[in-house]
């Protein structure tokens, strides 16, 4: 028993000992990206009871469409989608007319040629730029991501104790938390540090101290009609919001559904361990 | 299979079928009359919790195929258009890929249950080697599902996994070229991983019916290890287990169905959700998680070849335990050395997992390395001589006079 435990000190000991410059590691020289964690926000969509907050995501939608939408696209989402219950949940007749704004391409006609029309519900949002070449070539040759999933496409790791408490408080919102503190997180480079030309400096982005996009948001840029205040922080957290339904348009529907099974499960897993307890009553086991 | 078929069917449709073809009687023999022990504890229930992940994974499986499409240009759309306008599609997508996420869950704790209770040994060798390459075969049908999204982590992971069969000496290139079926990973490798991923399932069903063959000869192992003696050491199957394993496959479900509706990309990895870029390589390639301590020995080894040869070894040794461990004793309850390095083993599994997760260098990589040698050392150097060097506790002498002893212990 005694040579047991030490073979187990020893062993803890060796262990602690590799594993220990692995975390000196981390206030090395290499910095490590994001320079800063994204911030956490409070969302509506967020924990079990999670629901999209239908004017948020309509305001969302007009930052998207009126700041966003010049360089970046939403190609898997079509018009009919911001009809959505439970999403931006627009009227149909507010849908068809926002579909009629934009000019989709469509054909090819009798004539063999393609041609623009207005947009119809049951058409994808069309993109900004013809194809990835043209976006980069438009964009000092760093094409604008299409956003549509962006909200499950980003996400900066927490840590292993982290990881663990997000399992039980269901964390998932990453995503809009890394897009807002992003949105709201350029600022001018600390003195001493330099940045490549035509870059921006934001300590929140994933991959690097700075990156191609400029600050695309200003206070004031985007009049809501709904008296909600017209800041930057505000703007990014619509957005965010936004982007969340755009990647995950069944989450509301998801998450309550969700409820219903577990309670089912449970019921059901209680009512068999009572069959089960009186089927064994009279075997040892 | 084994046991009493003692069955007499009343309805004559019946009578007159079973007497053309015996599967009534086989189903009754197998799966209502089947004699258990009767001291099994709720490790025992991921047989049938396993079972049942597989068939979901078929099901959820095949009505995915019906939407999805395995070209390298469409695939990540038509995943994206069952996430959004096929009718649940992302219930079903959800159920799928979490569903793999605990059918290797279960796996590993069934695993561990039959490494703990020693049920690879003696007269289950052929049961042992069975599971493991059912195990063998989950871990291609998964690296393959994963590769069919076709996003970034797919593209990539699938490059780094194809490449390790580059480490072959001289025909490494040309089998790597042969699996790609041309000269990198693309769409012609995206169609035969959507095609063996539709496969290999069915592989694992049959290989499934063996193991459970392979079960009902010498029937159930149970925790004190002590063979069945008499048929008061045991119970029928029904109502008994099947009514056990409906409980513990219900409290499992909680699991999924939390995964499935609350946390559903919490396994997942967020570089996915952007489209496959062969031009631009992420910043860490990792696989999913229950591959993570395979990956982890992989990186551990600065040789390629020596690297690929010990991934594949620290599987193949599994499959060499019943020869391994020494000790006549079967449970580990009986066993206070080895039941200590068990729990050690498991410490160093999931440590090797945390550091699959984590880039290899620094600290990092020495720490797999000496998880690593302690992975093998395990199987190759703690199972023989424990076996030998251990004095196990005294036995008792029937499941019946374990189970009474205990439970008078606890009156």
């Amino acid at each position: 028993m005694i040579s047991m435990k030490l073979v187990a000190a020893l062993f803890a000991a060796a262990f602690s000992f590799a594993v220990a410059p692995a975390f000196a590691d981390e206030g090395g020289a290499l910095p490590s990206y994001p320079l800063k964690k994204p911030e956490l926000e409070k969302w509506s969509f967020a924990g079990p009871f999670g629901k999209f907050d239908t004017a948020q995501l309509q305001r969302g939608y007009q930052i998207y469409k009126e700041v966003c939408s010049n360089c970046h696209s939403i190609k898997y989402m079509t018009f009919r989608n911001l009809g959505q219950e439970g999403g931006p949940h627009f009227t149909p007749d507010q849908v068809v007319s926002l579909a009629a704004g934009y000019q989709v391409s469509d054909g090819p006609n009798d004539a063999g040629d393609m041609f623009q029309r207005p947009g119809k519900p049951s058409d994808h949002f069309p993109a900004p730029f013809p194809n990835v070449e043209a976006a980069a070539a438009a964009n000092g040759g760093a094409a604008p991501p299409d956003l549509s999933l962006m909200a499950k496409a980003r996400g900066v790791e927490r840590g292993l104790f982290w990881a663990i408490v997000d399992f039980f408080t269901q964390y998932q919102e990453g995503g809009p938390d890394y897009i807002h503190s992003l949105l709201t997180g350029f600022q001018d480079p600390p003195a001493g540090v330099t940045i490549p030309d035509g870059t921006y400096y934001n300590p929140y982005f994933m991959n690097a101290a700075s990156l191609h996009m400029p600050p695309p948001l200003k206070d004031d840029i985007v009049t809501y009609t709904d008296g909600t205040p017209q800041t930057v922080d505000q703007y990014a957290r619509d957005v965010a919001a936004f982007l969340m339904w755009t990647a995950e348009p069944h989450l509301v529907e998801r998450k309550r559904m969700g409820f219903e099974v577990i309670v089912f499960l449970v019921v059901f897993a209680g009512l068999m361990f009572l069959t089960k307890r009186k089927v064994w009553e009279k075997v040892a086991h | 299979m084994s046991g009493t078929s003692t069955y007499q069917p009343k309805n004559p449709v019946a009578k007159w079928f079973e007497a053309r073809l015996p599967i009534l009687g086989f189903a009754h023999s197998s799966f209502v009359a089947y004699p258990t022990p009767r001291n099994l504890n709720y490790w025992w229930n991921f047989g049938a919790i396993l079972t049942f992940m597989l068939v979901a994974q078929i099901v959820t499986g095949i009505i995915l195929a019906m939407h999805y499409t395995p070209n390298a240009d469409l695939a990540m759309n038509s995943v994206e258009s069952i996430m959004r306008d096929v009718n649940y599609g992302w219930l079903l997508r959800y159920l799928h890929s979490n569903g793999a996420s605990l059918f290797f869950f279960a796996v590993y704790v069934h695993i561990l249950r039959g490494m703990y209770y020693g049920s690879y040994k003696e007269p289950r060798e052929v049961l042992w080697i069975l599971g493991l390459i059912i195990f063998l075969l989950m871990i291609m049908t998964a690296f393959m599902g994963y590769v069919l999204p076709w996003g970034q982590m797919s593209f990539w992971g699938a490059t780094v996994i194809t490449n390790l069969f580059t480490a072959i000496p001289l025909v490494g290139n040309s089998i790597t070229t042969w699996l790609w079926g041309g000269f990198s990973v693309d769409n012609p490798t995206l169609n035969r991983f959507f095609s063996l991923h539709y496969l290999l399932p069915f592989m694992i069903a049959g290989v499934v019916g063996l193991h459970i063959w392979a079960l009902h000869i010498p029937g159930n192992g149970n925790p004190t290890g002590v063979d069945v003696k008499s048929s008061q050491d045991t119970v029928p199957f029904h109502p008994y287990y099947t009514i056990k394993d409906v409980f513990g496959l219900s409290v499992f479900l909680i699991l999924f169905a939390w995964l499935v509706f609350y946390v559903p990309n919490y396994l997942g990895e967020p570089d996915n959700y952007i489209a496959a870029n062969p031009l631009q390589t992420p910043a860490h390639i990792v696989p999913e998680w229950y591959l993570l301590p395979f990956y982890a020995i992989l990186r551990a080894i600065p040789n390629k070849l020596i690297g690929v040869i010990a991934l594949f070894s620290a599987i193949a040794v599994v499959a060499f335990v019943p020869w391994l461990d020494t000790s006549r004793v079967r449970s580990a309850t009986f066993r206070p050395i080895y039941r200590q390095f068990f729990w050690i083993f498991v410490a160093v599994g999931l440590g090797l997992g945390y550091l699959g997760s984590q880039p290899p260098e620094g600290g990092y990589v020495i720490a797999a390395r000496i998880l690593t040698v302690y992975y093998f050392a395990h199987f190759l150097i703690v199972l023989p001589l424990v076996g030998l060097l251990e004095r196990p506790k005294p036995l008792p002498s029937s499941i019946t006079e374990a189970v009474l002893a205990r439970n008078a212990a606890k009156a």
